[in-house]
């Protein structure tokens, strides 16, 4: 399996499921949750994690569905198969807990990040951050002579990669929400 | 239900007296308080439903875990906000551990305070969430009844689980609209209960040709209901495979069975789990490949393919890798497991099997319960056998604290049908006993019911004899009194060269006059020739009995899987221990 050098959880792409059931490699997964918006559920959800040692990289949280009075939570969480297996499994057990999707390897899927940067500095950085920002497809949202607010989208990579940009040119506060993801097509 | 009841108005009190009369609840255990008056108040003004006063919460949530175990019913608690909801913890945490339907009510302060630190406030649906299957807390009265039909229902459908409702009190005060049963959304939740039939016909497959196959039962054929230990008592005869049990499975298929091996696990038997190291098939029915029972994981049965039956699909693939992974009741998959075998002409590999059980009966001719008997002290497995002899056939419910005493209570007493024994196993709660037995015999008024106890585990609950005395339930406490904490004295022993830090009982109450203090009877009892009289004497007072079984103080419990070892590094005796647990294994439990 490591022998392959298949990308972490890229078993999607294949013709078989190439991921050994026992193995140890840590696979990052991203699951999305369909519970109902009620109190406590999403404490419900990351006591199950924190409580049986389960890690969250990311979590985004926000009703989908106002009549339904259904949540979709999007948690991108890493483990051994066999335990990203048990955390699907758990996760479907929370009673008010409808659907769990593992977008990793159900099938394509977009995922997707906001985050808001502000950048400060003056003269050529200011135009370098500027510049930068352009080419990454970032909007100014807000700006003073001293500083911009910087809005992007993108893959989790693709924000990693503009904070790193940024951090030499000014980068003082940085906001993000968090993978959000579908599966491609109908 | 009539038009009129369908639209009933009234007050979140009477709700919850009425929710529970049409759940069909004719016991709640509970002590009263602030927050939960107004139930008390209806439950004064009612006779439908018995009030059992306890004298501490964790003594009502172990009663209606007796009573749950025992009957098959959820059982049902009623305290008030904060300490009464926060001494309610531990049976929760019992109960969600050994798979109980349990409903526990609590009071709390009226919405308008909830977050203010009110007098008994406490964040009760926090401290529980990770303590119960789910929980819910009330903010309006007209959701009040189909919340508590919803409760029972998540209680005792898929793997049951004890649940909680938190009613505010101000809600109990207020008037609003009644939801029968019926009408209650309960939909949502359905766990599958069939079984996937190409995964059941290919474990039967399995079956037809295993040489070594061993069924492997535990607490889900009891959870499961009659059905599940008639249909699992019918396959094993069928196809003459050996069977073993976890603690919790006790029951499901009959002791006085020639297929039964008797429990598999840390203290279970030379032949039970061997019989679980050598297999070709292992057939899991309802349990859950605890640690207790698989020891070193990279070790547990090492040539089998396993078959896991569980209704809760994160059971699978856990802790054990299942070949054949069923996700379903344990009754419907039996029923089809059953169904398919014999329509394939009911095969067996009668020559392999042939020779496992020569093999089966090489081991049990190791006799790993045998133990040095003595005419001067009472050893403990002795008293065990003397009360089997002389109880077992009675119509006889057997509940235990936590301990050695419980171990060997497994070992020692006979099991020949379900929900005949209450025992807290995942979780390992003292103090479970006492409140245990009171609670079966409240479900079982003419039963007999014992609680086998150790000294130390019964004083954590002690305070119950007060509920036994008051409600005439004549439950037998039957005390191993070793003036020990003894698996701990055991552990110690093995692990912590023989420094008994704090594993002994002293200044142990005169447990007579204790009984008599609290209007039970007292008999102590450390003379073996006196056993049987005594134990008769118990057996013959109507009322409840304290039995001070004086034993000997330093005796082991074997076998012994210790930690971190294998099925097949069992210690059966003294001689054994010398070096038995190696340094992994004494950082585990």
């Amino acid at each position: 399996m490591s022998a392959l050098k298949l990308k972490k959880g890229a078993s999607s792409h294949s013709a078989y499921d190439l991921r050994d059931p026992h193995g140890n490699v840590i696979e990052r997964h991203t699951l999305a949750a369909i519970v109902d918006n009620e109190a406590g559920v999403l404490a419900r959800v990351i006591g199950l994690f924190s409580g049986r040692g389960y890690n969250i990289e990311s979590l985004t949280v926000a009703e989908i569905d106002h009549t339904g009075h259904r949540s979709r939570i999007t948690v991108v969480t890493t483990g051994t198969p066999q335990v990203i297996e048990q955390i699907k499994a758990q996760l479907g057990r929370i009673v008010p807990v409808h659907e769990v999707h593992d977008l990793t390897v159900e099938g394509p899927a977009v995922q997707r990040e906001l985050a808001l940067f502000k950048v400060a500095g003056q003269g050529d950085k200011r135009v370098e951050a500027l510049r930068l920002a352009d080419i990454f497809r970032a909007n100014v949202v807000d700006s003073t002579l001293e500083s911009f607010v910087f809005e992007i989208t993108g893959t989790s990579e693709k924000i990693d990669a503009f904070a790193d940009l940024m951090r030499p040119l000014g980068l003082i506060e940085m906001a993000r929400t968090g993978v959000a993801a579908l599966s491609r097509g109908a | 239900m009539t038009e009129t009841k369908m639209t009933k108005s009234m007050t979140g009190a009477k709700m919850v007296v009425q929710a529970l009369k049409d759940q069909g609840v004719d016991v709640v255990f509970g002590y009263p308080g602030g927050a939960v008056l107004p139930i008390y108040d209806e439950i004064f003004q009612q006779n439908a439903i018995r009030h059992i006063l306890v004298r501490h919460e964790q003594g009502a949530v172990h009663m209606a875990e007796g009573y749950a175990r025992s009957t098959g019913k959820p059982g049902v608690v009623l305290v008030t906000s904060g300490p009464g909801a926060t001494n309610a913890v531990t049976g929760m945490v019992d109960a969600l551990m050994d798979s109980i339907p349990l409903v526990v009510l609590t009071g709390q302060v009226p919405t308008f305070m909830i977050g203010s630190d009110a007098f008994q406030e406490a964040d009760t649906v926090g401290i529980t969430r990770p303590a119960t299957k789910h929980n819910w807390l009330v903010k309006e009265t007209d959701r009040l009844s189909e919340t508590l039909h919803q409760a029972f229902h998540v209680a005792t459908h898929g793997r049951p689980g004890p649940v909680l409702v938190d009613i505010p009190k101000d809600v109990q005060f207020a008037t609003g609209t009644y939801t029968p049963p019926q009408a209650a959304g309960t939909k949502h939740y359905a766990p599958k209960v069939k079984g996937d039939i190409d995964t059941i016909t290919a474990l039967v497959e399995a079956m037809e040709t295993a040489e070594r196959p061993v069924f492997y039962t535990g607490g889900g054929v009891i959870n499961s209901g009659p059905a599940a230990s008639q249909l699992l008592r019918e396959f094993v005869e069928a196809t003459g495979f050996p069977i073993t049990s976890t603690l919790m499975g006790l029951g499901s298929y009959p002791a006085s069975g020639d297929k039964w091996l008797g429990m598999l696990g840390m203290h279970g038997l030379y032949e039970a789990n061997l019989a679980m190291h050598g297999c070709d098939l292992m057939i899991n029915v309802g349990a859950r490949f605890d640690d207790r029972i698989t020891g070193r994981i990279a070790d547990f049965s090492p040539r089998s393919r396993k078959a896991h039956i569980d209704i809760d699909p994160s059971s699978i693939n856990k802790v054990i890798h299942a070949d054949f992974p069923i996700i379903g009741d344990v009754a419907h998959v039996l029923e089809d497991m059953l169904r398919i075998w014999k329509s394939r002409g009911r095969k067996v590999n009668s020559e392999g099997l042939a020779k496992w059980w020569k093999q089966i009966e090489d081991w049990r001719k190791v006799d790993c319960l045998k133990f040095k008997p003595s005419e001067k002290t009472i050893k403990p497995q002795h008293a065990l056998q003397r009360l089997e002899a002389l109880t077992k056939d009675h119509d006889r419910y057997i509940t235990t604290e936590v301990g050695q005493h419980q171990m060997w209570a497994a070992q020692y007493l006979g099991f020949e049908d379900p929900n005949r024994w209450m025992t807290s196993g995942g979780l390992g709660t003292m103090g479970y006993g006492l409140p245990a037995s009171i609670g079966v015999q409240i479900a079982h008024p003419d039963a007999l019911v014992i609680n086998v106890a150790g000294e130390a585990s019964w004083l954590m609950n002690m305070q119950e004899m007060g509920t036994a005395v008051q409600y005439r339930a004549p439950v037998k406490q039957f005390i191993l009194n070793n003036e020990r904490l003894g698996m701990v004295r055991q552990w110690q022993e093995l692990l912590h060269g023989e420094r008994y830090s704090h594993s002994w009982s002293e200044s142990l109450p005169d447990f007579v006059k204790l009984a008599e203090a609290f209007g039970g009877k007292g008999i102590q009892c450390s003379d073996p020739a006196d056993l049987d009289d005594a134990i008769k004497e118990m057996l013959a007072y109507d009322g409840p009995v304290i039995f001070d079984c004086l034993v000997e103080k330093h005796e082991n419990c074997f076998p012994m899987i210790p930690s971190g070892k294998a099925h097949n590094e069992m210690l059966l005796g003294e001689a054994d221990t010398q070096g038995a647990i190696g340094a992994t294994g004494a950082v585990l439990v």
